[in-house]
C-alpha cells in the first residue's frame, strides 16, 4: 500500500479575546491507500480544525500557522487557499462530508444541480453527462426513484436522505480521500448505522481511503484499521486499532475506554476520568493530561510536553513518559 | 425486591398523547401528531426504568406527560395508587414536587440570570420545604455537596460552569424538594465522553446511597448507557412499546426485529468483538408520526414482516417472564 497523504507538524491558532488558541498543535499522521483510519478525541480537541487546515478551508481569525501536508508529491500548504490547485483539490482529489449537511447544501439549487456543477467543475463532463452520472449517484446511495428527486431541493430531504446526497456528492469526482467528519452523529442510530455502512462500502468500491472523525469509540473500532487519539490539539496516541483497543498505552486513552459502558459488558461501575478538559488557551508547558491523569508521576510535572515516542506493537506511539503496569490491562 | 403491589410507585396506563396540527388563521386541525400512542408500564420503587428509542418516538413526550407538563389525550397514569392523569393544573403542585425532572440540554435548561444556588434551592421555596433562610443555606450547600460541587460556587452564574458541572446543578435541583420519582431526559447526551461517566456513577450513587429509594425514568438514544444504568429497558418505535424486559435479556435475547437492529447498530468499542458482530440494517427510514403505517408502524422497514402485519397493531404481550413483547411474528 502506498502513501498517500502525509501531515507533518501541522500547527493551526485562532485569536480570540481570551488569547491564542492553539487548535491544533503539531499533529502529524498519515493515510496510506485504501485504508480507513479514525481520528478520536472529545469536542473541541482539534479534530475538524486539522481536517479543515488539510483543505485548507481555515478563514480568519484562524490561520495555519506551520507544518506540511504532502499529498501526490506536493505540499498542499505551497498552494494558495483561493488558487487553482486547491479547487481543484477540494471536492475533487480529496472530498470531504461535513457535520451538519444542511449547511454543506445550497438550499436554493436543486440536488441535482449541486451534483452535476461538481462533474462538470472536475471531470469536465458535459451538461447532459453531469446529469446522467449524477442520478447514477444518487440511486448508488439508495435515494429509491433517483430520476424523480434529483430536481428537488435539499429541504425536501429528511436529514439522513440530504446525508446520502452528501455521501454521493463526496464521491462524485472519485476521490482519492475522503474525510468524513462526524458524518453522522445528529442523525438517529440506525440511520447512523446505515449511513456508515453505505459510506464504508462506497470507499470500497471507489478504491478511495477514508478519514473517519468522531468521538465514538465504537465507530472506530467497527471500521477502522488505524487510530488517531487527540487531546488538546495534539496527537497523543496512534497505533493500529487492535491494538490500541486492547492495549492503550496513554492514560487517557485508557481513560475514555473504561469511562464508556459497553453494550456487551454487564453493568460494572464505570470509571470516569476526573476533571475536565483543559482551555485551549492556557495551556501548561507540561503534558496537558497532567491535572486529569492517574498516572503522573514526578517526572510528568517537572518536563515538557513529552514527545511522540514508540512503545512495543506495530506502529504504536504515545505522548506520555509513563509506561503503564502490565496489571493494569487485565482491567480494561 | 419484593414484589408486591404496594411497591409500585408509578403505573402507567394507556397512555396516549396526540398533538393536533393546525393551519390557517383559524387554526383548523388538519392531522394529529400521534406523538405517544398507547404505553402502558408500571415501575416500583427504587427502580430504574430506561427509555429508548430513535428521535421523535415520543421519549420525551412520554416523560412530560408523566411529570404533568403535559396534559395526556387520553389513559391513566398512578402516582402511588392515585391516577394523576387528570388533576387539574392548580392542584399539581405538590406532584410536581414529588416527580421531577432532569433536561438533556445543560446550557439551555437553566435560567441564565438566576444564579446556582437559588436554581438548585428555587423547589424548596416554591413548595415550603424551609423553615429559615439558614436552613435553606444549609439544604443548597448539602446538596451542591451532594452532587459533587463544591459549594463555594452557590453564588456563580450557569454561564461559569462547565456543561458537566451545569448538569450537576440540573441534577442537585431535581433533588431539591426531596422527589419519589426522577425522569432523567437525556441527561448525558450533550456531554463530553469522558464528562458522561461521571454523571451516570453520580445518578447511580444517588440512588443507592440516599435513604428514600429513588425511581428513575432514564431516557436516551445512547443504548450502552441505558443499558448500564436501567433494571428494565422499554424500547420505543413510534410512539408505542415494542419489547420491554431486563438489559441482560434484551442483550442476549432480544426478539423483536426493530430491537434487533437497534442493538447491532451500535457498535461496541472493541474490534475484535466487531469483527465477529452480526449487523442487522433496516431499510428505509423512520416513518413520519403524522402519517403513521397501518398496522405495525415497522412493518415496511421489517426483515420478517407479513401480510398480516400491515393490518393489524400487534399487542405487547409477555412472552416469557418479565419480557413482553410486540410482534406478530414472535
Ligand atoms: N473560528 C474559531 N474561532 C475561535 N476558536 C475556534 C474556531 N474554530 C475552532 N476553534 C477552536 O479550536 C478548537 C478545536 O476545534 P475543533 O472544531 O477542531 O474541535 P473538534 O475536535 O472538531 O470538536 P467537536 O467534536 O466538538 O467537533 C476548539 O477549542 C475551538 O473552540
Ligand atoms: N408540543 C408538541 N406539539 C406538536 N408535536 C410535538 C410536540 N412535542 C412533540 N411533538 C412531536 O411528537 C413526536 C415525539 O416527540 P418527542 O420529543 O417525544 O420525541 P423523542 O423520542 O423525545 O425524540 P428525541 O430523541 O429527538 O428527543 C415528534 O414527532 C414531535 O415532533
Ligand atoms: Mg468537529
Ligand atoms: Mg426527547
Amino acid at each position: 500500500m502506498g502513501r498517500l497523504l502525509e501531515v507533518k507538524n501541522l500547527r493551526t491558532q485562532f485569536k480570540t479575546f481570551d488569547g491564542i488558541v492553539k487548535a491544533v498543535d503539531g499533529v502529524s499522521f498519515y493515510l496510506d491507500e485504501k485504508e480507513i483510519i479514525g481520528i478520536v478525541g472529545e469536542s473541541g480537541c482539534g479534530k475538524s480544525v486539522t481536517q479543515l487546515s488539510i483543505m485548507q478551508l481555515i478563514n480568519r481569525p484562524g490561520k495555519i500557522v506551520g507544518g506540511e501536508v504532502w499529498f501526490e508529491g506536493k505540499d498542499l500548504l505551497k498552494y494558495k487557499q483561493h488558487g487553482p490547485e486547491m479547487r481543484s483539490i477540494r471536492g475533487g482529489k480529496i472530498a470531504m462530508i461535513f457535520q451538519e449537511p444542511m449547511t454543506s447544501l445550497n438550499p436554493v439549487l436543486t440536488l441535482g444541480y449541486q451534483l452535476a456543477e461538481s462533474l462538470i467543475l472536475h471531470l469536465k463532463m458535459s451538461k447532459e453527462e453531469a446529469r446522467k452520472r449524477a442520478i447514477e449517484l444518487l440511486g448508488m446511495v439508495g435515494i429509491p426513484s433517483p430520476e424523480d428527486r434529483i430536481d428537488d431541493y435539499p429541504h425536501q430531504f429528511s436529514g439522513g436522505m440530504r446525508q446520502r446526497v452528501m455521501i454521493a456528492m463526496a464521491l462524485a469526482c472519485n476521490p482519492k480521500i475522503l474525510i468524513a467528519d462526524e458524518p453522522t452523529t445528529s442523525l438517529d442510530v440506525t440511520t447512523q448505522a446505515q449511513l456508515l455502512e453505505l459510506m464504508v462500502d462506497m470507499v470500497h468500491k471507489f478504491n478511495s481511503s477514508l478519514i473517519l472523525v468522531t468521538h465514538n469509540l465504537g465507530v472506530v473500532a467497527r471500521y477502522a484499521q488505524r487510530i488517531y487519539i487527540m487531546y488538546a490539539g495534539r496527537i497523543v496516541e496512534e497505533g493500529t486499532c487492535k491494538e490500541i483497543f486492547k492495549r492503550p498505552r496513554h492514560p487517557y486513552t485508557k481513560g475514555l475506554l473504561r469511562s464508556v459502558p459497553r453494550l456487551d459488558v454487564e453493568g460494572e461501575r464505570l470509571i470516569p476520568i476526573e476533571g475536565l478538559p483543559p482551555r485551549l488557551t492556557d495551556l501548561p508547558d507540561q503534558c496537558a493530561f497532567l491535572p486529569r491523569c492517574p498516572y503522573k508521576t514526578e517526572k510528568c510535572s517537572t518536563s515538557p510536553m513529552p514527545e511522540l515516542r514508540s512503545v512495543p506493537g506495530e506502529g504504536h506511539k504515545i505522548r506520555c513518559y509513563v509506561d503503564i503496569p502490565e496489571v493494569d490491562y487485565a482491567t480494561v | 425486591m419484593p414484589q408486591s403491589k404496594n411497591d409500585v410507585v408509578l403505573e402507567v396506563k394507556d397512555l396516549k398523547m396526540h398533538f393536533p396540527i393546525t393551519r390557517g388563521l383559524f387554526r383548523k386541525v388538519v392531522g394529529m401528531v400521534k406523538a405517544v400512542d398507547g404505553i402502558s408500564f408500571a415501575l416500583k420503587r427504587g427502580e430504574t426504568l430506561g427509555l429508548v428509542g430513535e428521535s421523535g418516538c415520543g421519549k420525551t413526550t412520554v416523560g412530560r406527560c408523566i411529570s404533568r407538563l403535559y396534559q395526556p389525550t387520553s389513559g391513566e397514569i398512578y402516582f402511588k395508587g392515585k391516577n394523576i392523569a387528570d388533576v387539574p393544573e392548580k392542584e399539581l403542585k405538590p406532584l410536581r414536587r414529588n416527580i421531577s425532572m432532569i433536561f438533556q440540554d445543560p446550557y439551555s435548561s437553566l435560567d441564565p440570570r438566576q444564579n446556582a444556588g437559588s436554581i438548585v434551592g428555587e423547589p424548596m421555596v416554591v413548595h415550603r420545604l424551609v423553615k429559615s433562610r439558614d436552613e435553606y443555606k444549609e439544604k443548597v450547600k448539602h446538596l451542591f455537596e451532594i452532587v459533587g460541587l463544591n459549594p463555594e460556587l452557590t453564588t456563580r452564574y450557569p454561564h461559569e460552569f462547565s456543561g458537566g458541572q451545569r448538569q450537576r446543578i440540573g441534577i442537585a435541583r431535581a433533588l431539591a424538594a426531596d422527589p419519589d420519582v426522577i425522569i432523567c431526559d437525556e441527561p448525558v447526551s450533550a456531554l463530553d465522553v469522558s464528562i458522561q461517566a461521571q454523571i451516570i456513577n453520580l445518578l447511580m450513587d444517588l440512588k443507592s446511597e440516599g435513604e428514600k429509594r429513588l425511581t428513575y425514568i432514564f431516557i436516551a438514544h445512547d443504548l450502552s448507557v441505558v443499558k448500564h444504568i436501567s433494571d428494565r429497558i422499554a424500547v420505543m418505535y413510534l410512539g408505542r412499546i415494542v419489547e420491554l424486559t431486563t438489559p441482560r435479556e434484551l442483550y442476549n435475547n432480544p426478539l423483536h426485529p426493530y430491537t434487533q437492529a437497534l442493538l447491532s447498530a451500535v457498535p461496541v468499542p472493541d474490534p475484535e468483538v466487531e469483527e465477529n458482530r452480526e449487523r442487522i440494517i433496516l431499510e428505509g427510514e423512520v416513518p413520519s408520526p403524522l402519517f403513521p403505517p397501518n398496522g405495525c408502524a415497522l412493518h415496511q422497514r421489517c426483515p420478517i414482516a407479513t401480510p398480516e402485519c400491515s393490518k393489524t397493531v400487534p399487542p405487547l404481550r409477555e412472552c416469557s417472564e418479565d419480557h413482553w413483547v410486540a410482534c406478530l411474528r414472535i
